[in-house]
């Protein structure tokens, strides 16, 4: 399936990081979004209200963000794709509506323009330091995927990309920009609408006498109905059977846990996006994504032109985290070297896929800028002696 | 066409001056020229504070022939200031052998910084002229197109009537020739004076 042409708007643009996500959304076919403003994230919906009266939608300024990241859930299962918007402490609060969104299975788009922190911390300056919060950040075992844009035509891109991803899995997708990503402009390329392949929500064919809510197809992932279409449907945060009922024993927790987990093990191994350079010959691999993937290819530039064997891998998808690539490194490679803008969050999976066979140097920046490229080049060097 | 980028190599500007100046969208039709209507590459990043509106404001603009990696500008080859703080800021930060371009009737310049090159614009009071101070940042546009030789014109002229809402298309295009004008006027004085490397100018205090 394309996108519907009324969202895309085809043409060569000078956007920011913000403009191009809301571009994405609108593409990707998003006709319903929520949120309450925090800088940097505001600009995405500031634009997405002024764009959907003309595209045909609805977005509604709540009161907080907890009311934000639950409505999106109810346009959801009323049958629009549908996400929000916010920065480190809106984000926090959504806490709670994230883990609703993993149990019950509602594929909506959560974007996070990450600031530094902790709470209000520094609204107009860049950190990547919610990673582990947006894969652990609500309580119990539940599974999510995040997109690492680093440039404006890839707020683009991949937004489409999470959409995409959110109906094919049902899961709640973080976007996970950051500052300086979302108030970067460059040039955008938005394609034709027919050249946008999009995702559409995959609705039961049964009959409503034989339909049951959470019952999982045989690539896990159970099919959607939405209010309206006949169907009598419970949804509910509580452990619930495949009718969708409450039903508070340890096989169906076990049950429903184990699958809201492995439904995305296939994006764990060969469906994880990443971009790869130089990786052949490679003695000390740069592991990076978002923003400072951009500065680490320059650092590992500068480590080649020394002579030194650098390679880069550029982490896209950061959840479900890319373990099978890094396993396979780690029995060929000297060393990994992560520079992330934060004091060692994502450092922490190369170290447990790496398990001890090759060195993992973390270099880390509390945020408010990106690092210089000599100094993630000099931990290169001294990966590499 | 990539003429001005390729032969530049990476080249960093900076505009600062007032919030409401448009000191953004200068930085805006800039980038956009390049990287829309050259075909080059341009990264363009903003500094502000919390505050919504009032205080300084800068934006930076990277342009290169090649994709840009590192998003901001450490030591700029322009700088182009509007308002005298932006100036006292940022003149110190400007690389050895740059170029200054200053709005001379908001900024006074007691100690020119040495060894960069120094163009001044009365861009308000060329704004005024055609009614309309608010298209002093275009003013500023034209006046840096005609002294730096970066880009295209005509690339710039595109990028000006893409960026500003149609009603507003003709005015804006005044301003960017006035400024061009008076820029390519000043460049061709001092080549007539011989001086290949423009001197540093009085500026009215």
């Amino acid at each position: 399936m394309h996108a519907d042409p009324n969202g895309v708007l085809t043409g060569v643009h000078f956007l920011d990081g913000d403009h191009a996500c809301c571009e994405g959304t609108l593409a990707a076919g998003a006709r319903f979004a929520a949120g309450y403003p925090i800088t940097p994230s505001t600009e995405v919906v500031e634009r997405f209200a002024w764009r959907i009266p003309t595209v045909g939608g609805i977005f509604i300024q709540m009161e907080d963000e907890l009311a934000a990241s639950i409505a999106i859930q109810g346009a959801v299962w009323g049958g629009a794709k549908a996400f929000t918007v916010t920065s480190g402490p809106g984000f926090s609060l959504m806490m709670e509506h994230i883990g609703y969104a993993a149990i019950t299975e509602t594929p909506c788009v959560f974007v996070n323009v990450q600031r530094g922190g902790p709470s209000t911390g520094l609204p107009t300056l860049p950190a990547q330091a919610d990673m582990m919060q947006a894969k652990w950040g609500s309580h119990g075992d539940y599974s999510i995927i995040a997109l690492c844009p680093n440039s404006p035509q890839e707020c683009f891109d991949l937004t489409v990309t999470g959409f995409n991803l959110a109906e094919e899995f049902r899961v709640p997708v973080m976007m996970m920009l950051d500052e300086c990503v979302g108030h970067m402009t460059e040039k955008v390329v938005i394609p034709e609408a027919g050249q946008i392949a999009i995702t559409p929500r995959r609705f039961t064919y049964k009959s409503p006498a034989e339909f049951r809510l959470f019952e999982p197809r045989e690539d896990l992932v159970p099919d959607m109905v939405k209010a309206g279409d006949g169907y009598r449907f419970h949804v509910t945060g509580l452990t619930h059977d495949e009718r969708g009922y409450p039903s508070m024993n340890v096989e169906t927790q076990d049950r429903l846990v184990r699958r809201m987990r492995d439904k995305l093990k296939p994006f764990a191994n060969g469906r994880a996006v990443f971009e790869a350079e130089n990786l052949d010959d490679a003695e000390v691999v740069v592991v990076s994504y978002g923003i400072t993937s951009r500065v680490a290819q320059r650092a590992t530039q500068m480590a080649r032109a020394q002579g030194v064997r650098a390679g880069k891998f550029r982490i896209i998808s950061a959840w479900p985290f890319p373990e099978q690539h890094i396993r396979e490194l780690a029995g060929r490679v000297k060393a990994f070297v992560f520079p992330e803008l934060n004091l060692g969050q994502m450092v922490h999976e190369v170290e447990r896929c790496a398990a001890g066979r090759a060195k993992v140097i973390s270099v880390p920046h509390a945020g408010g800028s990106v690092h210089k490229p000599e100094v993630i080049l000099q931990a290169i060097l001294e990966a590499a002696r | 066409m990539q003429r001005g980028l390729t032969k530049l190599g990476l080249t960093e500007i900076r505009i600062a001056g007032f919030g409401g100046q448009g000191v953004i969208l200068a930085a805006t039709v800039i980038g956009k020229a390049a990287a829309i209507f050259e075909g080059g590459y341009a990264t363009m990043t903003q500094s502000f504070g919390p505050e919504a509106r009032g205080g300084s404001s800068a934006a930076q603009v990277i342009l290169s022939g090649e994709p840009i990696l590192y998003p901001y500008v450490t030591q700029p080859d322009i700088l182009v200031v509007m308002s005298q703080e932006a100036y006292t800021v940022f003149a110190p930060q400007l690389k050895p052998g740059g170029i200054l371009i200053v709005e001379q009737e908001l900024v006074r310049i007691d100690h020119p910084p040495q060894g960069v090159r120094f163009y001044g614009v009365p861009a308000t009071r060329l704004a005024e002229e055609l009614g309309r101070k608010v298209v002093l940042n275009i003013v500023m546009v034209g006046f840096f197109a005609a002294v730096t030789h970066m880009l295209d014109p005509d690339s710039l002229r595109q990028a000006v009537a893409d960026s500003v809402p149609p009603a507003m298309q003709k005015l804006n295009l005044q301003a960017f020739d006035k400024g061009f004008e008076y820029g390519a006027e000043l460049v061709q004085r001092l080549a007539e004076n011989g001086d290949a490397e423009p001197l540093l100018l009085e500026t009215e205090s």
